[in-house]
């Protein structure tokens, strides 16, 4: 590791003072758990790491219908949380599957979106949750839809003098869910991945589908294609199918040294499959 | 700077710079090889020791960052000289071959069974699968993992 100067601002306000005066130069360390790495390899030399594990950004609340979630809300949080097992069970077991126990520790929901890795289970969550992200700068405070916080490879809408603050999300208590993913090995970041959310209305037609992947792009995607052939439409295996095959055809793989770009839309579609069968049956239980 | 580390409960107060891994304060600074340093990206889980409690890699934590938190390597399961109940559950059914994986391997499967007490084998193979052993094939480690969970407390 390159040596740096290393600060743990108390509050938000001192955090966003340094963030100004550094900008590029200042890196913020959450958990640590993209960013140790990089470290460790020397892939990443800043001047400044400003530590912001004792800002009062961690929680998990629930009002007015909307989920609000601190940005240092730690994985093993989401995985553990009794209000989000009840209000959005796709962020525990999105969560479950993160890297291994020992990232889900310290790992946090700000620190994953603002790394904005594209094959990383909670930005796609967030992107299929039509999450907010709320985010702090020098000019107050404003919020960023998850589809339009991922710009590009590890690149989001976050400026350098801004800090995430909190995620929002609306309930989707009623929806069925499930993640689906396949990595080469246990605790390795996915291929694949798909996040699908399901709602039933209440003739058990589909009145809502959103699906996003991740490990299909530089940012994670909407399948809107699939979520538009899904609206309205009776959830039989065959509709199923027919969706995730469209959800497939709209995506532009990379291959990369292990699979090719053929192999990753064909586990889409796979994935995608198996993601929407089990979130229909689940948007039956809760019904 | 100065950090005090509290490890196995006997505070230490140590010079580090700030760019130090708490993996590299406790072996290179305070000679605790109990830790063992594997891959140095958090996948391999050799570095791993509690903090409050929970599995970290301490080759994922600035040593500053693990100031005044209370710091669990293996040698903080023994009681008194004795080995911890799980250690002695290793030696029974030889889950231990060049030892290298061990600590980490440990230290997860107490903090897990912790949380989890009784967990069937499908759990316990789900908790270690992010400390890697290229020795053993996991057999003999489940077999120990399996009998102390069952075993009443």
């Amino acid at each position: 590791m390159y040596p740096f100067e290393y600060i743990a601002p108390a509050t938000v306000e001192a955090t966003l003072d340094v963030l100004a005066r550094h900008r590029d130069d200042a890196k913020v360390l959450a958990g640590g758990q993209s960013l140790v790495p990089l470290l460790n390899y020397r892939l990443a030399r800043p001047r400044l790491v400003v530590d912001v594990n004792g800002l009062p950004l961690d929680g998990v609340g629930v009002a007015d219908g909307r989920l609000r979630i601190g940005a240092l809300t730690r994985h093993a949080t989401l995985e553990e949380s009794a209000e989000l097992a009840r209000e959005c069970p796709l962020l525990r077991e999105a969560a479950g599957l993160i890297g291994n126990v020992r990232v889900r520790t310290l790992g946090t929901l700000g620190g994953s979106l603002a790394h904005g890795d594209p094959a990383a289970e909670l930005p796609a969550a967030m992107v299929a949750l039509d999450a907010r992200l709320g985010v702090a700068g020098p000019g107050g405070r404003r919020t960023i839809a998850a589809g339009d916080f991922f710009t590009g490879y590890l690149t989001t809408a976050l400026g350098p003098d801004e800090l995430l603050i909190d995620v929002e999300i609306p309930a989707a208590r009623d929806s069925g869910w499930a993640v689906e993913e396949l990595s080469r090995r246990a605790g390795d970041f996915a291929i694949v991945l798909v996040v699908a959310l399901v709602r039933l209305d209440a003739r058990g037609r589909v009145d809502e589908a959103r699906i996003a992947f991740g490990g299909v792009g530089p940012t994670p995607v909407r399948a809107d294609a699939a979520e538009d052939l899904l609206r309205g439409a009776e959830p039989t295996a065959e509709r199923l199918a027919r969706a995730a095959d469209a959800a497939r055809d709209a995506l532009e793989p990379q291959g990369d040294a292990f699979v090719s770009a053929a192999y990753r839309r064909l586990l889409a579609g796979v994935l995608g499959r198996r993601a929407l069968t089990r979130a229909v049956a689940r948007a039956v239980e809760r019904r | 700077m100065r950090v005090h580390l509290t490890i196995n409960g006997r505070r230490r107060d140590v010079d580090v710079e700030p760019h130090r891994t708490l993996l590299d304060v406790l072996r290179d600074t305070l000679g605790v090889f109990d830790v063992k340093e594997g891959c140095g990206e958090g996948v391999c889980g050799a570095c791993t020791v509690l903090l409050d409690g929970r599995p970290v890699s301490s080759c994922l934590v600035l040593a500053p960052a693990a100031a005044t938190r209370p710091i669990t390597t293996v040698r903080g399961l023994e009681d008194d000289g004795e080995l911890h109940p799980l250690q002695q559950a290793f030696l029974r059914h030889g889950a231990v071959q060049c030892g290298f994986c061990t600590p980490g391997m440990l230290l997860t499967a107490v903090a897990f069974l912790a949380r989890h007490p009784g967990a069937d084998r499908e759990a316990l193979r789900h908790a270690i699968e992010g400390n890697l052993c290229r020795c053993t094939g996991y057999s003999k480690i489940l077999d120990a993992l399996e009998d102390y969970a069952r075993s009443p407390r």
